[in-house]
């Protein structure tokens, strides 16, 4: 009788392939169907986004970091902004607060619904898809509401906000928050004890909490592995201390508990949304009064000489940032984001080193998959909601 | 815990350590260490019970061309338990730039260095895998350097496809059949 061969098989995965959400290469060395090692390849997306924003003005590094993660838009340029702020030793006032912590939660509603959509679709369930992107629909026409503009709005500034809010902001806000929970409840509906979704996601991708600490794996990946941080709660930042919410921390490790944390933050989100917006006055103060940062009202620069020049001068030359270093860390929807600015002085950042979570789950994703099956390696990616934006900045 | 506080800590783990706290213009505390020892005080902040670094948020580096030392690496830590946040810093020359690796105290370093030798050609010495991370493999220069042009024009590099005969093709595929079976 012949001896039975057995030899592994290597597989491309990618770097064009529906499932890496972007342009991710695995390359998979297979045994049959398990997973002997994988090795991803990235870089295909990196365009320098770092090295561009040394050379742009400090308000117009803004649009550069929006598109790093573009799904978590609105946390980027928050996180920027703040570490900015605290290098020039300037504080915004209270209502812009709020709507930073408004926009933030909302973007985190919308960087979920963008995951849980594809994740679904991934695994098999193709209406989930259609669902969220109904709702994100919603979120994005705010965003159009609010700057003109769907998935990168820039209206978080340095010193505040861009301009103040728009008529009906407040109606648009509040028809979705009521609009919402039921939604929700019908996604889940659809996935929470749906006996296809539980077979192909439970168990799969473990990660214990020690490998996930180890791997920088916080947010949600991080707590459905049982580590306990959230930014939000440990490092308190806008005023996140006097909001009433929970931060979801599971056990398991798996695809299916992070789907959990997911849709459960998406939960506590809505409860900060309706904290914030009954606190937030329809008009009011939207950045700080700084003649340096802040420019003058429109209708003050077409009447006034002074206004003019303020004017003139914020769009030609900026604004100077004291020489130091800052680190303002913000919860994201994929954990810690935060940018590392280091100043020199001078009208343009010496340094932006943006903090990728996306990066640091795509490198864990090899203790993930290693030893399971390859059609598990769609839902473990799905799970851990990479950026590839982010990845390679 | 402040910059100070910290550094006394350390200074309790590692006794002989030449630590500096240092003040940050955001209020974070800042420790400064020397670039030999850097894997044993990684260590030590990761393990003291005290101090229980055992995340690490950040690594990237940071060129201060043309002052010398020229390079600063920067590990962002956190310690979960004791809420503490710390940046540690190791100060490096322009010339023949390397520290040795902190992988074995904090695994999630190993892209993170990947990518500062990348883009800025920090060498950590004893590293797994130090090949370059973002950009393409057989690239010239480390883009984020400070005398590293902006712009920059490069011919596009392509390959000819392998050229064989017919004849060169069907001797291949028959040797081929021949090693597989």
């Amino acid at each position: 009788m012949p001896e039975l061969r057995s030899e592994t098989m290597t597989v491309n995965m990618g770097p064009q392939h529906p499932s890496t959400h972007g342009v991710l290469r695995l390359v998979l060395e297979l045994d049959g169907e398990i997973i002997r090692s994988l090795a991803p390849t990235i870089g295909y997306l990196h365009t320098g986004i770092e090295k561009t924003a040394e050379q742009k003005k400090w308000q117009q590094v803004i649009p550069l970091v929006e598109r790093m993660d573009y799904l978590s838009a609105q946390s980027n340029s928050l996180a920027f902004c703040l570490s900015v702020e605290r290098l020039l030793g300037i504080e915004v006032p209270e209502r812009v607060r709020l709507i930073r912590i408004l926009l933030a939660e909302l973007q985190r509603i919308n960087s979920h619904l963008v995951w849980l959509g594809t994740h679904g679709m991934e695994v098999g369930a193709v209406s989930v898809m259609l669902y969220c992107f109904r709702e994100r629909e919603l979120l994005l026409n705010i965003n159009e509401l609010i700057a003109g503009f769907r998935l990168f709005p820039s209206y978080m500034r340095i010193g505040g906000l861009r301009e103040d809010l728009p008529r009906g902001f407040h109606d648009a806000v509040r028809a979705f928050l009521d609009r919402f929970p039921g939604k929700l409840d019908e996604y889940e509906d659809l996935l929470t004890k749906n006996e296809i979704y539980l077979e192909r996601t439970r168990g799969v991708g473990r990660i214990s909490k020690e490998n996930a600490l180890a791997l920088s794996l916080v947010g949600p990946i991080g707590r459905a592995a049982g580590v306990d941080y959230d930014v939000r709660k440990a490092f308190p930042y806008l005023g996140y201390e006097s909001f009433d919410f929970a931060v979801p921390v599971r056990t398991e490790g798996d695809v299916y508990a992070r789907y959990l944390v997911r849709v459960a933050e998406m939960r506590e989100s809505l409860k900060i949304c309706r904290q914030a917006l009954d606190r937030i006055t329809p008009t009011g103060a939207f950045a700080i009064d700084d003649p340096r940062i802040t420019p003058p009202p429109k209708d003050r620069v077409y009447t006034e000489m002074e206004a003019l020049i303020q004017h003139f001068l914020i769009y030609s030359q900026g604004f100077t940032v004291p020489a130091g270093e800052a680190y303002v860390p913000v919860e994201g929807p994929r954990g810690e984001q935060g940018f590392y600015v280091v100043a020199d002085g001078t009208n343009r950042p010496w340094r932006v080193k943006s903090r990728a979570p996306s990066l640091l789950a795509c490198q864990a994703l090899e203790h993930m998959v290693v030893g399971g099956l390859i059609a598990d390696v769609i839902a473990v990616i799905g799970s851990i909601d990479v950026v590839m934006g982010d990845v390679d900045r | 815990m402040d910059s100070t506080t910290i550094a006394a800590a350390l200074k309790a783990a590692v006794p002989d350590a030449e630590v500096e706290p240092a003040e940050s213009r955001d209020g974070h505390a800042v420790i400064y260490a020397p670039a030999v020892r850097i894997a044993e005080i990684a260590r030590a902040l990761r393990d003291a019970p005290e101090l229980r670094f055992g995340f690490l948020a950040e690594l990237t580096a940071v060129d201060f061309f043309p002052r010398e030392p020229r390079y600063e690496v920067v590990y962002v830590l956190v310690s979960i338990e004791r809420r503490l946040r710390l940046r540690l810093k190791v100060r490096l020359p322009g010339t023949d730039a390397h520290l040795s690796t902190v992988t074995g105290v904090w695994p999630a370093a190993n892209w993170l260095e990947r990518e500062v030798w990348d883009l800025f050609g920090i060498a950590f010495d004893g590293h797994p895998d130090p090949r370059r991370l973002l950009m393409p493999e057989d690239w010239d220069g480390f883009p984020l350097r400070k005398d590293y042009p902006v712009q920059i024009r490069m011919p596009a590099r392509t390959h000819e496809a392998l050229q064989v005969t017919e004849e060169e093709f069907r001797q291949n595929v028959q040797r081929d059949r021949l090693t597989r079976r």
